[in-house]
């Protein structure tokens, strides 16, 4: 039976690990390596990292955490932030990445969607869509969420899929860093909507979390950072936790 | 010398890095005939059936030159699916024929939410004795990512569900392959990977 997994994700600035709370007020939270080694004892079934702040010096620094990380695990990585063009993300695939994820360039160039999944394969090619709930819907944002792009993430989340799209990662923006918990209805929301998987993000603080996001979120993967980064979370408790909810997870 | 087949379907470099990490001696061949002095021969593959027909008559014919001389052959990914007659998500590209069947397309299961790609880890169901699988027990969990598989075969070592039952670990002679990425598996792959080196010994 196909397992849920567990995804850490690191957003890495200038080769470091930090995390912010709701996209901002970042803190430091380690080397890449060393947090992968980590979590491929835990087991962690997936690794992402996420180069937020995509500068022209960050992105040589990326390809050397990439490097690093890819040489530490033998799971799948994904690798995000700032790909803007087929040859960003062939760097980041070259770099040991197995897939990668579009955010804002997605929405402005959808076409690099079919341009990648027909180069290296739906399956590395991961549509990321940040969104918050306004009024009835689920309102898409870009530019590390400074900027409406005036879509719906479900209309969105299908047309990626159409174009080509392996997976969508949803992260909640409201519940970003907040550890209140995923944002259920909006993962259900999407993740009935297409047939790809779907990665739950942003609020992730306790194991029932997690149960709640498998369960009335409809989500085939979900992801933290923090929760995993301080170890605040065993990921061998949570994984304990989620098969006594009868939830399959790979233990 | 084992020789890691590159015919542009997606990048190596996850496989050689797992090589490396095994301590194999590998090299990746700039022409057919390398296959031949190899003792051991991997396709890899990510992405579409119809990369493989960059493997052509050359490729072929020094593939199946080395499988007759004894020489083991292990395709991964798309690279078992090679090893079969032909696939329905490229119709037009031939496979190696190595086994008698034909790819094809994963069907989900709505009411079960059972998706297609099958993206995850999943459960080796094993089918009797197999060299790839040494020290490993059923149930054993590897990671996948495909839209299309392989029939259950006599061939067939390991067998994995999603919605229906595919093959998902092939060994006949020195014929052997895998539907899941053994280089992404984590200590499971690693092992599978390490029991095809010992084969190749």
């Amino acid at each position: 039976m196909l397992t849920k997994r567990i995804i850490a994700c690191m957003d890495v600035r200038d080769g470091q690990v930090v995390k912010g709370v709701q996209f901002q007020q970042l803190r430091h939270a380690g080397d890449p390596a060393a947090l992968a080694r980590r979590y491929n004892v835990e087991g962690i079934d997936e690794v992402v990292v996420l180069d937020i702040t995509a500068t022209l010096e960050s992105r040589q620094a990326l390809a050397r955490t990439i490097n690093a990380v890819a040489h530490e695990i033998f799971l799948p990585l994904t690798v995000g932030g700032g790909i803007r063009s087929e040859d960003d993300a062939a760097a980041a695939i070259n770099a040991g990445a197995d897939k990668v994820s579009l955010n804002t360039a997605a929405l402005r160039q959808p076409e690099l969607i079919t341009t990648l999944a027909s180069r290296y394969g739906s399956q590395a090619v991961i549509v990321a869509i940040d969104a918050k709930r306004r009024d009835d819907g689920f309102a898409v944002y870009v530019r590390s969420g400074t900027t409406d792009a005036a879509r719906d993430a479900v209309a969105w989340a299908k047309e990626a899929e159409s174009r080509g799209a392996g997976e969508i990662l949803l992260t909640s923006m409201d519940r970003d860093g907040t550890k209140a918990g995923f944002d259920c209805e909006m993962t259900a929301a999407v993740s009935d909507a297409v047939d790809i998987p779907v990665i739950a993000s942003g609020g992730a603080g306790s194991v029932d979390h997690f149960a709640d996001v498998f369960t009335r979120g409809h989500a085939d993967a979900a992801l933290a950072a923090s929760i995993f980064h301080y170890a605040e979370s065993s990921v061998t408790e949570l994984k304990r936790h989620l098969r006594t909810h009868g939830i399959p997870v790979r233990l | 010398m084992i020789a890691l087949v590159d015919y542009g379907a997606g990048n190596l470099t996850s496989v050689r890095k797992a090589l490396t990490s095994l301590g194999a001696d590998f090299v990746v061949p700039s022409a057919p005939d390398e296959c031949r002095r190899a003792r051991g021969v991997i396709v890899p593959g990510v992405g579409n059936f119809g990369a493989t027909a960059r493997l052509d008559a050359p490729w072929r014919d020094a593939i199946s030159g080395a499988v007759k001389s004894g020489t083991p052959l292990f395709g991964i990914c798309v690279g078992m699916q090679w090893l079969f007659e032909g696939s329905d998500e490229a119709p037009d590209a031939i496979g190696f024929g190595a086994i008698a069947g034909r790819i094809t397309r994963l069907e989900g299961d709505a009411d079960q939410r059972l998706k297609v790609p099958h993206v995850g880890w999943n459960s080796l169901d094993f089918r009797g004795s197999a060299r790839l699988l040494k020290g490993l027990t059923s149930g054993a969990q590897v990671y996948f990512t495909h839209s299309f598989a392989a029939p259950v075969t006599p061939e067939c070592v390991a067998a994995t569900t999603h919605a229906n039952t595919f093959s998902s670990v092939v060994e006949r002679d020195n014929i052997f392959g895998v539907q899941f990425h053994p280089e992404k598996s984590g200590d499971a792959g690693l092992a599978i990977l390490r029991n095809f080196l010992e084969v190749c010994a």
